[in-house]
């Protein structure tokens, strides 16, 4: 009994410290916002790597999305004769969810992991050191910039992620299923209201935030060898998904409960 | 100068660090010997800060170097690092002038590459490696990069962790014999840590030997073989019989 007490015990203090550690690579990272040197043009690297490059997977993503959401709902709605509301339900479907949540998660897949891994790696073969020894704050040179560059371009992805998420809707309905071109995007334009577009914008934010701060946070803490590179970059994957359909759920409350 | 006094150091239960005391003085080229684990890599590091020693006191020139403010502390060193630690996404030359091109040593962008170009020519590299990547180069090749970063903002102070393993004689003994020459004309402090008693005996001008997370023997380059101390002597040899636990 005692023993399975223990072992529960030794398991909440090992969460709690893995909380704590967190929270501080949160805070370190955050205050260094506020304190210079600032490295612009790695900022600059991370907008391009995160945003930019980033376009091609979100746009398939979202626009295969949009054409199988609107299928989806006209064949459920034919169940009780609402095929009609096909361009509303892709739309708030679309901003309100599928396009922050699904460009958080290949967000997560496609940038986190590569954070993860090339911190990782330069932590491996000593390059972190070697940044310290040249009077450079891993922090701020290799943290700051990509949560920063993240945390303000994956709105705009998120944003490109909805309308294009919304034009595949478009294009399966007016194309396969038969629907009108003016009266689909006038139904669309029609029901969104703006705080479908904040709560999206706001999400890609947050997601962005969590999906960058989870790489760096993985990657600075990575244990040596290849093992140790693998470990960090399948943990920083996980833990960024997890918590970016968490905060998902979280700020979906916080916008919409009433 | 730099001066160790009673460093002890430890991760969980291994003690690496067992009350180390050291003393180089400025200018001298000292060379810190000892078998893999025994603590050398750590020494270097609690140096430079990137670990804080548990217990004992570091000093550069009669300061704590806790008390020093960090930027200025590590502005007067220079590293080459074991794997050379060259920075993949960067080109060689902003590898060579990293310092160069940020903080408080930041030049123009022009300025910085005629440097690092300089910098590369006197580690006997052309202008044509410039611009290529680090995993372009041969380990050789890298360790003269590493080398011509660990020398580009004229540091005071140069560590050298294990600057010829991993390379072939030849080369090896073109690395020992710049480390010596640039050491020499930049009038440096300098440690050097290594396994290899041919670098030894090219850089060192006194060799102390780490063991058991303390330092064995200090002594002059001259007096390595006739120390007497027994191991240094199986140390120096590469004798498997001595005092010097090995495992087989």
């Amino acid at each position: 009994m005692i023993r399975a007490l223990a072992s529960v015990g030794a398991g909440v203090l090992a969460l709690l410290a893995v909380v704590g550690r967190f929270a501080i690579f949160t805070g370190q990272t955050i205050s260094h916002l506020f304190r210079p040197p600032f490295y612009p043009r790695e900022f600059g690297v991370a907008l391009m790597q995160i945003g930019y490059f980033s376009l091609p997977v979100v746009g398939l993503t979202a626009l295969f999305t949009g054409g199988a959401l609107a299928l989806q709902i006209y064949a459920g709605g034919a169940r009780f004769s609402a095929e009609a509301v096909v361009p509303q339900i892709v739309a708030i479907g679309m901003v309100r969810e599928l396009g922050p949540v699904l460009v958080g998660l290949m967000i997560a897949a496609r940038v986190t992991s590569s954070i993860a891994a090339e911190i990782a790696t330069m932590k491996v073969t000593e390059q972190i050191d070697a940044l310290v020894t040249l009077s450079t704050h891993p922090m701020k040179y290799l943290t700051l910039p990509r949560v920063l560059a993240a945390t303000l371009v994956m709105p705009v992805l998120v944003g490109v992620g909805d309308v294009i998420g919304i034009f595949g809707g478009f294009l399966v309905g007016t194309e396969r299923l038969g629907f009108n071109a003016a009266t689909y995007l006038k139904n669309t334009a029609d029901f969104l209201e703006p705080l479908d577009v904040i709560s999206s914008l706001s999400k890609g934010a947050v997601f962005g935030f969590i999906a960058a701060l989870m790489g760096c946070y993985f990657g600075m803490n990575s244990a040596r060898g290849a093992m140790g590179v693998g470990r960090a970059t399948k943990g920083s994957v996980v833990a960024a998904a997890v918590l970016i359909l968490a905060a998902n759920f979280l700020l979906t409350e916080a916008f919409f409960s009433a | 100068m730099i001066e160790l006094r009673d460093v002890h150091k430890a991760f969980g239960s291994n003690h690496v660090l067992r009350g180390l005391n050291l003393t180089v003085t400025s200018g001298e080229s000292m060379v810190v010997i000892g078998g893999s684990g025994s603590g050398k890599s750590v020494l270097l590091k609690n140096i430079l800060g990137l670990i804080q020693p548990d217990q004992g006191k570091i000093l550069i020139d009669g300061q704590d170097v806790t008390q020093l403010p960090r930027d200025a502390f590590l502005a007067r060193f220079g590293m080459l690092f074991q794997g050379g630690a060259l920075f993949d996404s960067l080109p060689v030359w902003q590898n060579v002038a990293f310092r160069l091109l940020r903080g408080s040593l930041k030049r123009t962008w022009d300025e910085a590459r005629e440097i690092a170009i300089e910098k590369l020519r006197r580690v006997g590299l052309g202008p044509d490696v410039a611009d290529r990547f680090p995993a372009e180069l041969s380990g050789g090749m890298q360790k003269r990069v590493s080398l011509a970063r660990a020398i580009a903002a004229g540091p005071e102070i140069i560590f050298f962790d294990e600057p010829t393993t991993g390379l072939d004689p030849i080369m090896a003994g073109v690395i020992n014999d710049l480390i010596r020459e640039i050491v020499t004309e930049m009038g440096a402090t300098a440690i050097t840590i290594t396994h290899d008693m041919t670098s030894v005996r090219a850089i060192a001008d006194r060799v102390a030997m780490l063991h058991n997370g303390k330092m064995r023997w200090v002594g002059p380059i001259a007096e390595l073989d006739t120390c007497g101390d027994p191991y240094v002597t199986q140390f120096v040899s590469g004798s498997p019989d001595g005092p010097i636990e090995t495992l087989r």
